[in-house]
Order: structure tokens, then C-alpha cells, then sequence
């Protein structure tokens, strides 16, 4: 349930840059999260429902951009997908590995009335 | 940014916006918004507030040579045991302070005083995990003197705190034999994200099916760097690795 937090993190980043640039309402939302950012999407859904009430953001279309998880390799240099923290290198089977994409967790834009 | 405490810090002003211009209406040509609305490049870490103010705790940790270790587990896996023990036997090498996490009361907090240590209890209410902030708090409270060693109790669970900087040196994640030695592939996060793992209640595996090379194998999957250390702290097996382990890396005094 660390999706609340995240949840409430985003309501924060966006009250902040409406209130600075003096918007009434939200009326599109903008984000990015990465597929090992950590976070459950059906919980954060359903956090986003209930935290959103009576916020600028009640009325925001939200898009998400899925960020597809992406490793390389710190033993054969290979990039490959990653889904799994713990799934091996698919070329060389080594564990060390480095996360290139997928932990991202950010509010890219919003579209303000 | 906190969700539990709710007070603001002034920590926010001084974020930087990035991807802010004070010409955003150069941007709506590309967009086919009606009049009045305006695109703003927020282009923001949603845990920025967080991860900021762990680097503010992380600075005043390093100011003051304090060694802060994040402890995390699931509920049951002996955090507060380990404690008690650690701060009991080595009484007296460091100066020692506890800030406690549980989501209701002071119970384990009782516990570390009963030690004669310094502690904090932060109660999340219904809380999964700490954050930066609370600790900031805490630390505010308890003033810890230059070169000591705070442990950081942090809420039994096994996945949220896993997200969440405090501005630890270290985490530490514990892991006892009654758990079954998949979990760190069950819950890579938390294994991933930790320095050194400590495997607790030895003294049961006669009694338990639980291999400690497969868990190790395991947690090696999610992380490869990882240090292992099995204990028991009903026997007192193992702890002395524990406490070399400690203080091999509280700061030196005299550092560059």
C-alpha cells in the first residue's frame, strides 16, 4: 500500500505547479512509471480514485506511460528486457546486472485550465 | 510529501522546477488544446520530496560521523531481538540511539529503553513504511551525539519500505529461518535494494525446512553484492560476525 504514498506525492507535485501557475483545475496529468519502479498499477488505481477527491486533479485525464524494464548486462554487455530482478542475463546467465530502464517514477506534464 | 504526519517542511522552495520556463505558451503550438489551457513540463521525481530529504538527513549523518542503518524485514523476523542483543552486548563501544517504526504502540520502543539506549517511537497509524521526513522528525527529538550509531527499526513489511531512501548509510534486511527460503525472490525489491542480509533463528533450522544455501542462492539472483550473516539470537550464535560486521563500518573519526 506504499502506492498511497505515491499517490499522494503526485496530488503534491501537482497542487504545487497549479497553484504557481495559478490553474483552477487540472485537466490532464501526465506520468511515467517504469515496470520495476515497484509499483502494484491496480492499487495505485485505487488509491488514485479515492485521494483524488476534491482535489484539482478530481476531473484530470490521467495517462500513464509504462516504462518497460531494461538491463544490461554487467558481465557480456548485452541490453535485454527485464522484467524479473532476479531472471539471469539471457545471453550469459550472469546475475550482475544494472537496471538501464524501468525504475522511473516521475510527473512528466499537466495540462492546466 | 508524507502521507502519515501531514506537516509541510520548508524543503520544498528550494526545489528546483526542472523543464520550468517562463514562456510555457511556446509550447501549445504543438498541442491542439483549447484556448486557456496551458502545458507545463513538470518532469518531476514523484519521491523527489522524499529522496531530498533523505540527502539532508544523509548530510547531517555524515557532518556528525553517525553511522544510520536501516533495518528492514518482515514482521517477526527478530529486528527488535537483534537489537536488544546487539545494544545489550556491546554496550557501552558506541554511543547507540533507536528510532523505532511500528504502526501502533510503544511496545518495541519499551523494549530498547529497557536497554538503557536512547529511542524514538514514530507510530505510522496505518502506515506501511517509513519515510525521510519522519526521520527528520525524529532526529530533531533525539540529538544524537557526533560518531554513534543509529539503528533505524523500520516497519515489519517486506515490500514498501523497500521504495523509501531514509538517508541510511546501509540497509540491512533480516530474514529468519521460519520464513521460508524463497522470499527473497517472493519480495526482490527489499533484497535488492540491501547491503548485508542477516539470516536470525539458526538455532531452528533443525527444525524447519529451510536450506540456507538456496536462499542464499536466491537472494544472490536479485543480488549479487550481497553479504550474509546467520545468527541466532536466542543462543547467541553468530552475533559476534554481526557486531565485527558493525564495527567495521562505523566511520573512522579522523576520515579525509
Amino acid at each position: 500500500m506504499h502506492e498511497l504514498s505515491i499517490v499522494m506525492s503526485i496530488l503534491d507535485i501537482a497542487e504545487k505547479e497549479s497553484a504557481k501557475n495559478k490553474a483552477v483545475q487540472i485537466d490532464e496529468i501526465e506520468l511515467e512509471i517504469g515496470e520495476l519502479s515497484g509499483v502494484d498499477m491496480p492499487a495505485f488505481d485505487f488509491a488514485w480514485q479515492q485521494a483524488v477527491k476534491a482535489t484539482r486533479l478530481e476531473a484530470a485525464v490521467k495517462t500513464v506511460n509504462h516504462i518497460p524494464g531494461e538491463g544490461l548486462c554487467m558481465n557480456c554487455e548485452a541490453v535485454f528486457p527485464m522484467h524479473q530482478l532476479y531472471k539471469p542475463c539471457p545471453v550469459c546467465g550472469d546475475h550482475f546486472i544494472t537496471i538501464l530502464k524501468g525504475k522511473e517514477l516521475r510527473v512528466k506534464s499537466l495540462v492546466i485550465n | 510529501m508524507c502521507a502519515t504526519c501531514g506537516c509541510d517542511t520548508n524543503a520544498s522552495s528550494s526545489i528546483q522546477h526542472i523543464g520550468e520556463h517562463d514562456h510555457l505558451h511556446d509550447h501549445a503550438h504543438n498541442h491542439s488544446h483549447s484556448h486557456g489551457k496551458t502545458i507545463v513540463a513538470v518532469e518531476k521525481d514523484i519521491l523527489q520530496e522524499n529522496n531530498l530529504l533523505a540527502q539532508r538527513n544523509r548530510g547531517y549523518f555524515d557532518a556528525k560521523n553517525i553511522l544510520a542503518l536501516n533495518l528492514v524485514s518482515s514482521p517477526g523476523s527478530g529486528k527488535t531481538s537483534l537489537l536488544e542483543r546487539t545494544l545489550t552486548d556491546m554496550k557501552g563501544e558506541f554511543p547507540f540511539y533507536v528510532i523505532e517504526g511500528d504502526q501502533q504502540t510503544t511496545r518495541d520502543a519499551d523494549r530498547i529503553y529497557a536497554t538503557g539506549t536512547k529511542v524514538a517511537q514514530i507510530n505510522t497509524g496505518k502506515g506501511c513504511h517509513l519515510d525521510a521526513h519522519m526521520i527528520l522528525h525524529a532526529l530533531q527529538g533525539m540529538k544524537p551525539v557526533e560518531n554513534a550509531v543509529l539503528f533505524i527499526e523500520n516497519v515489519g513489511n517486506l515490500v514498501c519500505p523497500a521504495m523509501f531512501d531514509l538517508g541510511e548509510k546501509e540497509r540491512v534486511v533480516i530474514i529468519s529461518v521460519t520464513e521460508g527460503d524463497d522470499k527473497p525472490i517472493k519480495y526482490p525489491d527489499m533484497f535488492h535494494t540491501s547491503t548485508l542480509c542477516i539470516i536470525n533463528k539458526v538455532d531452528l533450522l533443525p527444525y524447519v525446512p529451510f536450506s540456507l544455501d538456496k536462499v542464499k542462492e536466491y537472494a544472490r539472483q536479485v543480488n549479487p553484492a550481497l553479504e550474509f550473516i546467520e545468527v541466532s539470537c536466542t543462543s547467541g550464535e553468530g552475533l559476534s560476525g554481526w557486531y565485527q560486521w558493525l564495527k567495521a563500518k562505523v566511520p573512522v573519526t579522523e576520515t579525509v
